[in-house]
């Protein structure tokens, strides 16, 4: 969402910036037309950019906030979390700058206070304050110069948007179409119901009081008021520096990444197409000639075994008994998992027998596990290979229910989708026709969903003895034992 | 099809993000000061005095022509001694220190007062070489400040020193 509300402030600023003049008397002058004259366009534009800059912060922080919250700022992700702290800092230099443009008593309050501020810090040999002491201090160079800083700033900012997401893929640049429009509906409505308007203009001869403060912007200011400049400074440098060092912070040991197998990985690039942090990349196959092989690079790998689950080589049709796969995690090999599934399907009793594959990440499994409900947990729900599905079916289950996170909230952030596009056949590898569709379950859960996953798998129960859906051919596979 | 209810619940939720947002771009209003209070700017860039002394013939004679500048002054400038009064009640009695580490910097201060609106004695003395006593700059003067005023005190050598503005 924050990427959707910054593309609001750009494009809107964009034509802002096309009728400012940036002259003393005329900057005033010419956002007061925007507003009040052009009113349907401009005016919109303008409130539009405000609160698109208001939502974009608070959503910036509620992502920052919620990242903290899940414990996703170290190990792989100390790269997109460290690039993500400067950004803070170039978004509010970029929404305080902004409101310096309009020069009215509002602008120059924040200006005022904020070089104030800064003169409590020993970088200026003269007081940059001076610089607003009085009305003949400011010149036409200035709204020049800040003109150019409130459109360098965003560009870094979005610079280091790209630096901040470029090594995780399938980047969300735009949200669902239906929650965009929800939203620009939103802020429309707002515009025009609570339209942007400039304060008095500014003069330096009187303290701007009354003032309609941007609490999401400006705050900074009433709080240096009621504090000090020592206080703010720490609060900010201690901040930083805590964001910055929070990943440095003992966590838990990271876990074993994908490891390929050569002779097993026939170059599909399929783990590549679906690794949710681009850890995959192919260089040419170092025994086949004219074909490829996936490298994992340990330091971009999330362990998360997506790429075990895209993998053609992870089926358990397999006659071998070490069953091998192209790409596979050392903590929870394929092999392990189809000799796991066997033996739980064989223990399984009772009319409807239910094989339930889950995640470690999302809705507690283990709580639905009893004599005719064998639970499997995954690393990922992404981790399951569709062949699997068809495996325990075959093999003797009567259902088959798959858990994910809860819908938008994959710890592995592609893990839901790529499970649900696979069993659905849109994606591949893909469900195999054969496979009755009324034979299968998805479902979603945080660890909070016990009682939903007990009462979904009931449901799913019910289903599955009511409704006769057609069985697949039964299925078991020759191993040295049998 | 959407149920009516998903659609209002919607609408109950998209008209809370956008209220919280409006709510709080504009609102609630802040003073930075109460309303019958003014405010002094005491803001002065001022590069101390040194001490200059005449060099005798002699000394001209032996240095290279290029560098033979009558007058010697070393590179370093005095602390600035201020005395700031409101109402015959000191304000801010400071001593300004040069900037730059061989102290030939200027020397500056930016305080800011709030005081009530209304009749008030200002006094502010200045001096810029501490080896000699005494204020070289004075200037006392009563002002009359409105409500939300600021008054800026501030220090030009070509408007005859010490002003307020």
């Amino acid at each position: 969402m924050a990427f959707f509300f910054l593309w609001i402030v750009t494009s809107s600023g964009l034509y802002l910036y096309t009728v400012l003049d940036t002259s003393i008397a005329g900057v005033y002058e010419s956002i007061d037309w925007l507003t009040n004259q052009q009113w349907y366009l401009g005016g919109v534009l303008r409130s539009l950019h405000r609160y698109a800059s208001d939502a974009f912060i608070l959503t910036t922080l509620l992502h920052l906030v919620r990242e903290w919250a899940f414990g996703r700022y170290y190990g792989f992700r100390l790269y997109s979390w460290v690039t993500g702290v400067p950004l803070l800092w170039l978004m509010f230099f970029s929404g305080i700058g902004g409101y310096w443009i309009v020069w009215d008593r509002l602008a120059q309050f924040s200006a005022v206070a904020s070089t104030e501020l800064l003169d409590w810090l020993p970088i200026f040999s003269t007081p940059a304050a001076r610089n607003f002491l009085t009305p003949d201090a400011i010149s036409d160079r200035f709204f020049t110069v800040l003109v150019f800083i409130h459109l360098g700033v965003p560009l870094l900012l979005i610079l280091g948007l790209w630096a901040h997401v470029h090594r995780i893929s399938r980047i969300d640049h735009f949200p669902a179409r239906r929650l965009a429009l929800g939203t620009l509906v939103a802020l429309l409505v707002l515009a025009l119901a609570r339209p942007a308007v400039s304060d008095a203009p500014a003069d330096l001869s009187i303290v701007a009081t009354g003032l309609r403060l941007d609490w999401f912007i400006l705050f900074i200011h009433p709080l240096a008021d009621f504090t000090s400049p020592g206080f703010i400074w720490t609060l900010l440098l201690g901040g930083t520096i805590l964001l910055f060092i929070l990943p440095l912070l003992p966590h838990p040991a990271p876990k074993p990444v994908a490891v390929v197998d050569a002779p097993n990985c026939n170059g599909c690039s399929r783990c590549l197409v679906d690794c949710p942090y681009a850890a995959v990349t192919m260089e040419p196959h170092p025994d086949k000639p004219g074909h490829k092989i996936a490298i994992v690079d340990a330091d971009l790998c999330a362990s998360c075994g997506i790429c075990a689950g895209s993998c053609p080589s992870s089926t358990p049709f397999r006659s071998q008994e070490a069953l091998v796969t192209g790409i596979d995690m050392p903590q929870l090999p394929v092999s392990v998992l189809r000799r796991s599934l066997e033996e739980k399907i064989s223990r399984l009793e009772g009319t409807t027998r239910i094989v339930v594959f889950g995640c470690d990440c999302g809705a507690n499994v283990k709580s639905v596990e009893s004599t005719d409900t064998a639970v499997m947990s995954l690393i990922c729900a992404g981790m399951l290979p569709p062949s699997f599905v068809e495996y325990a079916l075959r093999g003797g289950a009567d259902g088959v229910m798959v858990v994910g996170c809860r819908e938008g909230g994959c710890e592995y952030r592609l893990g839901d989708r790529w499970t649900a596009e696979r069993l659905t056949r849109q994606r591949e590898p893909r469900l195999r026709h054969n496979v009755p569709v009324g034979r299968l379950c998805l479902a979603h859960g945080s660890s909070h969903d016990s009682a939903t996953l007990a009462k979904e798998l009931r449901q799913f129960r019910i289903r599955l003895e009511t409704q006769a859906a057609e069985r697949p051919l039964p299925y078991h596979r020759r191993s040295a034992s049998s | 099809m959407i149920k009516p209810t998903a659609i209002v619940g919607q609408i109950i939720l998209y008209g809370a993000f956008a209220a919280f947002i409006g709510y709080f771009a504009t609102s609630p209003t802040y003073h930075q000061i109460a309303d019958d209070t003014a405010l002094i700017k005491l803001s002065i860039n001022h590069l101390g005095d040194r001490e200059c002394r005449k060099r005798t013939p002699e000394e001209l004679e032996k240095l290279p022509r290029n560098m033979r500048a009558p007058m010697e002054c070393p590179r370093e400038r005095s602390d600035i001694t201020l005395e700031f009064d409101i109402d015959g009640q000191p304000a801010l009695h400071t001593v300004m220190h040069p900037t730059g580490i061989a102290k030939d910097g200027i020397a500056t201060v930016y305080k800011r007062f709030e005081v009530k609106a209304g009749e008030h004695l200002l006094s502010v003395k200045m001096n810029d070489n501490i080896a000699k006593p005494g204020f070289k700059f004075v200037k006392k003067e009563k002002v009359t400040l409105k409500p939300a005023q600021v008054l800026v005190i501030d220090f030009n050598p070509d408007k005859g020193g010490l002003f307020f503005q």
